[in-house]
């Protein structure tokens, strides 16, 4: 797998380099992260690191959450160890908050493993997955960045319309908006990833990872962090 | 989560800065690069408005440049400032002092704050 990990976006803020140059960054605590399962084609039919982040109140997880990171001293666990049956590794933490795969191969990862952000040391540039802020059902304006109509010159309560859709007989004969025409509708709270976001300092003791630019979502709101995929 | 913020902040803000205030009169000195040699340019006038926090404090300054009103806006904890000089401080009932903009000729001045009165 490529360099990953998770993390949590703190907030926007900005910080001076060496030439006194102001950089925009957006703060994250990225980590520590536990390996929590690995994914093997023999047995998942792929491979996969599962990493989980933020430890969880044991009193709001789930029995089978709390026996996915630690063994459950369970009679089942019990009998099954006592017919020799070999129980899958654990990373014997805290039920995690938030858990997510990394696909590719899990070469020098074990379960319970710490992934921390001094791991990414060494990356340049990183993709940043996350859900963005919801913004309802949006008009054309505010969700494709239509320019709208004029505000004088007869037009009359469209201001903020987007126009015509189907008229042009080039597409689909004329009659019927073309296929995927941008309308209004649902806009924002999707997965969005914004992709080779620079690496601008990395604070190991605080675990803090800063990137030049804006992520994804609100300041709270969970991230997927992972060396970037751009070649160059 | 703002805590972690202000870590980050805490490394880039700076120890030495002198405590002026909405009113004052001050010398900016900016480091200025021209080529591979570096100089030092003041920019002095009466500092009229600030804002934001952190790291991202900005302060503006304005002057009267041949009868024409000059503002600059600075980052206060930018390495580029080298120095921020107190010439005088005035005497002001208000955090922005955006009514100068309107003003020219003697109204602009501003009260002095006396060092006897400001013990």
């Amino acid at each position: 797998m490529a360099k990953g990990i998770l993390g949590r976006k703190v907030g926007m803020t900005q910080l001076f380099d060496e030439s006194g140059k102001a950089l925009s960054v957006t703060v994250i605590q990225a980590g520590p992260c536990h390996v929590l399962q690995i994914r093997t084609p023999e047995r998942d039919g792929y491979s996969a690191v599962q990493v989980g982040f933020l430890d969880k109140p044991r009193r709001l997880a789930r029995r089978s959450e709390r026996g996915h990171v630690a063994k459950l001293n369970s009679k089942r666990v019990k009998n099954r160890s006592a017919a020799g049956v070999e129980l899958p590794p654990k990373a014997d933490c805290e039920p995690q908050r938030f858990v997510r795969e990394f696909r590719g191969s899990a070469e020098g990862f074990t379960v319970g493993q710490k992934i921390t952000v001094a791991d990414l040391a060494d990356v340049k540039a990183v993709d940043i997955a996350g859900i963005t802020k919801g913004r309802g059902y949006s008009g054309a304006m505010k969700r494709h960045n239509f320019s709208g109509q004029r505000a004088s010159h007869g037009v009359k309560k469209v201001h903020r319309h987007m126009g015509g859709t189907g008229a042009l007989a080039a597409w689909r004969g004329g009659g019927r908006p073309k296929k995927g025409k941008c309308m209004p509708g649902q806009y924002g709270n999707s997965r969005v990833t914004v992709r080779n976001l620079r690496v601008a300092r990395i604070d190991a003791e605080n675990n803090l990872l800063m990137v030049l630019g804006a992520v994804p979502g609100p300041a709270g709101g969970m991230l997927i962090i992972q060396q970037t995929n751009k070649v160059g | 989560m703002s805590q972690l913020i202000d870590k980050v902040e805490a490394a880039n803000l700076k120890s030495d800065l002198p405590s002026f205030a909405i009113g004052d009169t001050v010398d900016v000195h900016t480091r200025i690069l021209e080529g591979d040699k570096e100089r030092t340019q003041i920019f002095s006038g009466t500092v009229i408005a600030r804002a934001g926090r952190g790291t991202r404090t900005m302060f503006t300054v304005r002057r009267i440049v041949a009868g024409e009103g000059v503002e600059r806006k600075f980052p206060l904890h930018s390495p580029r400032i080298a120095r921020i000089e107190v010439k005088r401080s005035g005497i002001v009932r208000r955090a922005k002092l955006y009514y100068l903009r309107d003003r020219v000729g003697k109204s602009v001045r501003l009260r002095e704050r006396r060092a006897a009165a400001a013990d």
